[in-house]
């Protein structure tokens, strides 16, 4: 039985893309609804990945206020990218495809994410103190490196390094976008069969290991989603930092309900509505004064320090 | 039965366990008793695969620890932890019908939430069905895990210190309900106790522990008597017969 929360949040997301799609449409109609519906396609691929691969983070590490994002996910993301620049050329990496690379690149930020954070849940998963501090660090030692990396290459490889590190909201990639969705769309179905035990999983996991769930194997499987999740959002819009905390938070408190099964495609609406209707607000009534990365993360920074202050760490 | 054989177990240098062996009876409840830091807790974490066997064998019934699928031993054997934390928001039905989750893999039948109604009576719990967890009392979730591990429903039951932060009421309702589960349904429990005086008015077996090692074991009332408790625990403890009880008096 679907959640009436969730149908609400369903109604809005499919209001919003429809006013997304025709505010101001007056004139070459087909050519702006083609490049909007890119956009929307994009912005609402972002969402799910974002949202679902969260919650999917929380539940494997205990925790209501680690994010990928605040671990250092998305930064890993964009160090491995500077280093395939790094050490195939710049030239090397513009003749390759672009689903080449993104391939290249997921499967490198998995082995990655999987090493450094399987280790990290496997022993600390109980201190959430010590776990934001290595995500802090973490998250600063790849900047570092990138930064570090995008200093040694010369001008023109930085050139494209950038081009494909800040792809903001405005411009998504056809391409990358057609290969993303195809590798989101199995991702989701996996996922969505895990649920039930996603639920017994949330218990921890000595208990979760005592009801006879192979939970290590399943955390293996479960960082290796999120990380793919993870280049799907950050290679597609770059890295935002706060926006799966927001999410989060509004879905756990909208839903008051253990259950992943209707968890997960809330976070995913959730998360898709604040991005379409944040963009057209940004596009039709501000006029692009500002950027939607920017208003999101004081939002989301808002709220982290927020619930940082209440003690709501759990 | 449990079968342990040669079990030593070391965190880095300190020796937790050492060569320990012993049987542990069907159809009865055991305690597992022992001064703080006497591997109690380690020989339970052992038997029920929770930490990975370092040297020695464990087997229950006939599943060698380690080598048996989760799901069979989870069909086996109930684990009640002792420091149980949730993160998620549960409701106490909710955490008791987890139990059933080796059953049903999530998919829950008439049968399930029948046990689950059991396992709400059983446990006094009914009042507080629909409560958070985080919003009833550590006794009241302590029961909580107790009464997930009984909808479980297998042959053998481990607690580790289940009566902690338990009042005197549910403490000695619990005892007396896991008494009933191994005389009425041929269930075999193994518990780690602190409280003397719980062990030898409800438990048919004692394994006592000392420094990583068997200190002594038995039928309860041919090993319970003053000389070994207190050698046990290093401490003058006397046994006060009355008509009918006995009670083990320690505290001056």
């Amino acid at each position: 039985m679907p959640d009436r929360w969730f149908l609400i949040l369903l109604g809005a997301l499919v209001a919003a893309s429809a006013l997304f799609l025709t505010w101001g449409l007056s004139t070459r109609i087909w050519f702006i609804l083609e490049l909007r519906l890119v956009k929307l396609a994009g912005l609402i691929t972002v969402g799910i990945a974002v949202g679902i691969a969260t919650m999917l983070f929380q539940t494997l590490s205990g925790n209501r206020i680690l994010t990928p994002a605040i671990m250092g996910f998305d930064a890993l993301f964009l160090l491995v990218q500077t280093s395939l620049v790094f050490f195939i050329g710049g030239f090397g990496f513009v003749q390759l495809p672009g689903p080449v690379v993104f391939g290249i690149n997921t499967a490198v930020m998995m082995v990655a994410a999987v090493t450094l954070f399987g280790a990290l849940l496997h022993n600390n998963r109980r201190d959430i103190q010590l776990m934001i501090l290595v995500g802090v660090i973490f998250g600063l030692l790849f900047r570092s490196l990138t930064s570090f990396m995008q200093r040694l290459i010369d001008p023109s490889e930085f050139a494209i390094v950038q081009g494909t590190m800040f792809a903001q909201f405005g411009g998504i990639n056809r391409v990358e976008l057609l290969t993303s969705v195809c590798l989101l769309l199995p991702l989701l179905v996996w996922i969505w069969r895990q649920c039930p035990v996603l639920d017994t999983m949330a218990l921890g996991r000595d208990p979760a290991r005592s009801l006879g769930v192979p939970y290590d194997g399943l955390q293996f499987r479960l960082l290796c989603a999120i990380a793919a999740l993870v280049s799907i959002a950050t290679a597609l819009v770059g890295p935002i930092t706060f926006l799966g905390l927001l999410v989060s938070s509004l879905t756990y408190s909208l839903m008051r309900s253990h259950r992943h099964a209707l968890l997960l495609p809330t976070s995913a609406a959730m998360a898709a509505l604040i991005l379409v209707f944040g963009q057209t607000v940004f596009e039709q009534v501000l006029d692009l004064q500002s950027t939607l990365s920017i208003v999101i993360e004081f939002a989301g920074g808002l709220l982290f320090l927020f619930l940082l202050a209440r003690g709501k760490l759990q | 039965m449990i079968d342990i054989s040669g079990v030593s177990y070391a965190i880095g240098k300190a020796q937790i366990l050492k060569d320990v062996s012993l049987h542990i009876p069907c159809g009865q409840i055991t305690a597992l008793i022992g001064p703080n830091g006497a591997g109690k807790s380690t020989l339970l974490n052992l038997m029920s695969g929770q930490e990975p066997l370092q040297t020695g064998t464990v087997s229950v019934d006939a599943l060698h620890i380690g080598q048996t699928r989760p799901r069979d031993l989870a069909l086996k054997m109930a684990v009640v932890a002792q420091h149980v934390g949730v993160a998620s928001r549960l409701r106490v039905r909710d955490l008791i019908s987890f139990g059933r989750w080796p059953h049903n893999q999530g998919r829950p039948t008439a049968a399930d939430h029948t046990m689950i109604a059991q396992a709400l009576d059983r446990f006094d719990l009914n009042a507080l069905a629909d409560r958070f967890l985080d919003e009833v009392s550590g006794g009241q979730r302590q029961r909580a895990f107790v009464a997930m591990a009984y909808a479980q429903d297998t042959d053998w039951l481990l607690l580790d210190e289940p009566l902690n932060n338990l009042d005197l009421r549910h403490a000695s309702r619990l005892m007396a309900e896991l008494h009933r589960l191994a005389r009425e349904q041929d269930k075999s429990i193994v518990i780690v106790l602190h409280d003397l005086n719980y062990a030898v008015a409800w438990a048919d077996h004692v394994v006592a522990m000392k420094n990583g090692a068997l200190a002594f074991e038995g039928a309860t009332q041919k090993v319970t008597n003053a000389e070994n408790l207190s050698a046990l625990y290093d401490t003058d403890v006397r046994l006060v017969q009355t008509e009918d009880e006995v009670f083990v008096a320690h505290h001056r």
